[in-house]
């Protein structure tokens, strides 16, 4: 028998085995709240998704980035079980994909997101936590569509919503069961500013209680300022993934200053490359540090330099995403 | 997974109810049932005296078989046509996404919207069947012999029709799939017709298309069996005996025990084939 070596005959014994064990469990990390590798799916001909792997921590926010057509719904629905991939392995919560039971904790919104026109709101709500199978009191739910809007609508059949209704429902059922993951596919599709702006409320109220969300969105500044991790997909492959700094890498500053001295000037090619227009030098740095911009004015103010103005010129998620899809498409062609 | 087959099978009624398909076949079979007993009672009325007792029991029988045929024929397009946009429709909109991300099996949910659409079918049948006879037997007093075994194999019928629509829901479009349903439904009673006209003149060749297409879809056999529980025993005596075979309204013989296992092991089959080809799918 494994473990044998630690049953002395004594029952204390095998007891304290068993706790050091659970305490050994217990302290081990949480599974991840999304974890998929090598994930495969060809649609005829076409290969949808190629070999892609990513993870979703425990309450993190993940952005899913790409063109139309790279795979990143099909990812999505590989994840929740509604399409069978033909490789690759998923895990949920630390459960295989293919178990229901995986999804309990799970909420989503689809990218074609439609929901029983027949039934009110609130009657839509009920459903999927019944089939949810979790406790969830009325007043939750009521809740819950008051956080998306639409308390006031409750009652109202979901035939008669627009589009953005629709959608903002939709993000209450991703939200009615407790989940620990929620699953956004384009959750802004629909929705106008105020909409968006709430969306974003949405997200970052679930980042600050330790929900994870996999975000899927075109709207790059939406997912600059609401996500910890991006991972940019292009043509069903994981084209780059990484923390916003690590994928951004250099920071910018654009400064302007008069009464320049040249050790003034010394001191700003020590800090990283810089690029002057008249009285703006712009200096990109190679890394992201807190004390560079601070300790590099206090030098330039001591050196007797006068500062008009210190602007933060990062380069943007937008143009670093067009970077590398340029560039897999041109390695594509040689 | 009882939670979730009665959870969709009650979400599937619910359906059925707001979309107006009760209203709609309360009303046809209101139309229907007032028409037929107005005519039931013309019929009592003019050939009062002039028929035998059994004459009239033919001709109350065959047009009971007749009236029921309609109940069966409304059943098989409402349900057929219920059984399309609810699966397969709910899978191309995307109403099926939300509910299937939820940790639920797809059989389970497949086994509830079936079992909605059963019980509404079959509630629909018998009530309407059952509300026949009561009128029959108010008009010109007849009251079949076997009404719950007939009313129970015309719901069965509804039941075979609609599993197939399940099927055929879950591969193909929505609308083709009623349209599919609803011929082969057709085809396998018009089948029936000349399987018996082939029996009555002894041409076994095509006798056997009746019984090859009753094996294939157990509609056109169910159907049969319920015509024999409506029909009065001597009704088919009256009509000639066996010559009665190429009367399309009324059955010579009743359901055996073995045609009534080959049903329910058919429904079995084809419900299986329909969840195999349900789970498999890419949504």
């Amino acid at each position: 028998m494994p473990g044998g070596a630690f049953i002395d005959g004594a029952g204390t014994g095998r007891d304290d085995v068993l706790r050091d064990a659970a305490r050994l469990v217990a302290d081990l990390p949480p599974p991840a709240a999304a974890w998929c590798t090598g994930l495969r799916k060809r649609y005829g001909k076409r290969t949808a998704v190629d070999g892609v792997s990513l993870e979703v921590g425990r309450g993190e926010v993940v952005g899913l980035l790409g063109p139309n057509g790279a795979g990143k719904t099909t990812v999505i629905k590989m994840l929740l079980g509604l399409v069978r991939p033909d490789a690759g392995e998923v895990l949920l919560l630390g459960q295989p994909a293919a178990e229901p039971a995986a999804r309990a904790r799970v909420g989503y919104l689809p990218e074609l997101f439609r929901y029983q026109p027949w039934l009110s709101a609130a009657e839509v709500l009920a459903l999927h936590v019944r089939l949810s199978g979790a406790e969830v009191s009325a007043q939750e739910q009521r809740d819950c569509l008051e956080l998306v809007g639409l308390a006031e609508r409750a009652g109202d059949r979901v035939g008669g919503f627009s589009k953005g209704m629709q959608q903002r429902l939709g993000l209450a059922v991703a939200l009615v069961a407790r989940p620990e993951f929620v699953v956004l596919d384009e959750p802004t599709s629909a929705l106008d500013p105020l909409g968006r702006v709430d969306v974003r409320d949405i997200v970052l109220s679930l980042k600050s209680r330790g929900i994870a969300v996999l975000l899927n969105s075109h709207l790059i500044g939406e997912v600059e300022r609401v996500c910890d991790r991006v991972v940019i997909l292009d043509r069903g492959r994981v084209a780059a993934s990484g923390s916003l700094v690590e994928l951004l890498g250099q920071h910018e500053v654009r400064l302007h200053l008069t009464g320049m001295p040249p050790a003034a000037e010394g001191r700003l090619a020590t800090a990283g490359r810089v690029e002057r227009e008249g009285d703006w030098f712009t200096v990109a740095f190679p890394a992201d540090d807190e004390a560079t911009v601070p300790d590099l004015v206090r030098d330039l103010v001591a050196l007797g330099v006068r500062v008009h103005a210190v602007e933060p010129g990062r380069i943007s998620l937008e143009e670093r995403l067009l970077g590398i899809l340029r560039d897999g498409a041109e390695e594509e062609r040689s | 997974m009882t939670r979730v087959v009665l959870t969709v099978a009650g979400l599937t009624l619910r359906e059925a109810a707001r979309r107006r398909v009760l209203l709609a076949l309360a009303l046809l079979t209101l139309v229907l049932l007032a028409l037929s007993g107005w005519g039931f009672s013309r019929f009592a009325a003019e050939s009062g005296g002039t028929l035998t007792s059994g004459e009239a029991r033919l001709t109350a029988s065959i047009l009971l078989n007749l009236v029921m045929f309609g109940y069966s024929l409304i059943a098989a397009l409402g349900t057929a046509f219920l059984a399309g946009p609810t699966l397969a429709g709910e899978t191309e909109s995307g109403i099926a996404l939300a509910v299937l991300a939820r940790p639920i099996r797809r059989s389970a949910f497949l086994l509830g919207k079936w079992l909605g659409l059963v019980t509404f079918g079959s509630v629909f049948v018998v009530l309407a069947g059952l509300s026949q006879c009561l009128v029959v037997r108010a008009t010109v007093d007849y009251w079949p012999p076997e009404p719950a075994t007939a009313l129970a194999l015309l719901a069965a019928q509804t039941t075979v029709l609609l599993t197939l629509a399940v099927l055929l829901s879950s591969v193909i479009s929505p609308m083709a799939s009623g349209v599919v349903a609803v011929g082969m439904f057709c085809t396998t009673w018009v089948a029936g017709v000349v399987g018996g006209i082939g029996a009555s003149l002894d041409n076994e060749a095509v006798a056997r298309v009746g019984s090859v297409s009753r094996v294939l879809l157990p509609t056109d056999g169910l159907w049969r069996g319920a015509m024999h529980g409506f029909q009065d025993p001597s009704a088919l005596l009256q009509f000639g005996g066996a010559d009665g075979e190429a009367f399309p309204f009324l059955s010579v013989a009743p359901l055996t025990w073995a045609y009534l296992a080959w049903a329910a092991v058919w429904v079995a089959m084809v419900w299986g084939l329909a969840a195999v080809s349900f789970v498999r799918r890419d949504l």
